[in-house]
């Protein structure tokens, strides 16, 4: 597993032309429930997709099918040469620990442990010693200028470091794509700002690919592109302007 | 907005008079007051001279004759090419994109290609501004802000506009 502050970084100008991700023909149910109809991504290395799209219209299911954390009941998601669509349980736990990184708008820190100890938590589920994922956590919280809050509990912290170090958590593997499902959505324009403009700056410093949800068109501006949503079916609007 | 296109938009769906094509605008598209006659037949005169439009039939009426309009290939494409441009993002740009969407549902095309076509060049210039933001001082920065939120509105307006497509069809189409 790669735990280094790596720089992989990615003019977004100028993407490799292989994706690194690639999902077709998504469908995906819930009950009597469409929630993808015909979904379709492509992703490259170092890119930042924007996926937005009103309340309702399958984004965040595709982002958890990119993910491989729902399975879609028809398509095929690629993810450097394997299908995902066809992988175990363990197989996509693996990918999911060592090769994505996760944000999400609320209610992902655990309250029982210190800011630097969640930082440090997917370190340790791959089996780096307490140590040395503490002090690489405490270089990603710097990076993500939230230092300052390194020893204390997310129960005392504001929402919007809470969300940097939710940041820093996500990133703390050098991931390949991190996954961010509507991570401003509980923060003020202010703060909402912060947030999207550290993890985006930090993931192409890094060269991180972003799958970014988000129905605010600010936050989308963020990213080299972005792809609409509507009843269960991706409209690709281009990007790179 | 250029009430020539939006004429030649209304003469696809058949031929009609100078009288009937103001009512017809001032049914859709009039918002604060009705068309002048003099802006209508000035209009259709420049569209005659351009070639965008021809005069099917001359009909004798009470008054002086009436010509019956009709659009040409040539006025079908300016239609065509002013439907699939975006806009230049700027404020009160509604009344030209209202426009569009009217006529792409009343000429039976796309409306929702319409919108997308505005939503991609609208975040293509928030992207910029972001940029510009992300470069700049705290002055440059309030000045893209300003921007930014305005292009927002837009946005946000078209996305609504998206999803009310459908309803908008059957109020035409009533």
């Amino acid at each position: 597993m790669r735990t280094g502050l790596t720089d992989r970084r990615t003019d977004p100008g100028r993407l490799p032309s292989e994706p690194l991700l690639t999902a077709s023909g998504l469908r995906r149910s819930f009950g009597r429930t469409s929630a993808l109809v015909d979904a379709s991504l492509s992703l490259h290395p170092g890119e930042i997709v924007a996926v937005m799209g009103p309340s309702g219209s399958g984004k965040s299911t595709l982002l958890h099918c990119l993910a491989g954390l729902v399975r879609p009941d028809e398509g095929r998601i690629d993810y450097a040469g394997t299908d995902l669509t066809q992988a175990s349980d363990t197989e996509l736990s693996t990918l999911r620990r060592t090769e994505f990184g996760f944000l999400f708008q609320f209610g992902q820190l655990v309250p029982e442990l210190t800011c630097v100890e969640n930082v440090a938590l997917p370190l340790r589920l791959g089996g780096t010693p307490r140590r040395r994922a503490e002090r690489t956590a405490l270089r990603w919280l710097e990076r993500l200028d939230v230092a300052d809050v390194a020893r204390k509990s997310p129960g005392t912290c504001s929402g919007g470091q809470n969300q940097r170090v939710a940041a820093a958590r996500a990133l703390v593997t050098s991931p390949r794509v991190v996954f961010a499902d509507e991570p401003t959505g509980a923060l003020d324009s202010l703060n909402g700002e912060r947030v999207i403009r550290m993890l985006t700056d930090t993931a192409r410093e890094n060269g991180a690919a972003v799958v970014l949800v988000t129905h605010e068109p600010r936050v989308a501006a963020y990213a080299d592109r972005e792809v609409v949503v509507r009843d269960g079916r991706t409209r690709d609007l281009g990007g790179l302007g | 907005m250029s009430l020539g296109t939006t004429f030649l938009g209304l003469l696809e769906g058949h031929p009609q008079h100078g009288y009937d094509l103001k009512r017809a605008y001032d049914e859709h598209f009039a918002t604060k007051r009705p068309l002048a006659y003099g802006q209508v037949y000035a209009t259709l005169s420049r569209l005659l001279k351009n070639g965008l439009v021809e005069v099917e039939a001359i009909e004798p009426g009470a008054g002086p004759e009436r010509k019956r309009y009709t659009v040409t290939d040539a006025g079908i494409t300016d239609v065509e090419q002013w439907l699939t441009r975006p806009e230049n993002p700027e404020p009160y740009l509604q009344s030209a994109l209202y426009t569009k969407v009217i006529l792409a549902l009343l000429t039976g095309r796309p409306a929702e290609q319409v919108l997308d076509v505005q939503r991609a060049e609208h975040l293509r210039r928030m992207r910029e501004f972001t940029r510009r933001k992300s470069q700049g001082d705290l002055a440059e920065q309030l000045i893209c802000d300003h921007a930014l939120f305005h292009l927002e509105a837009d946005l946000r307006w078209l996305e609504l506009t998206a999803a009310r497509l459908n309803d908008l069809a059957g109020e035409l189409a009533s």
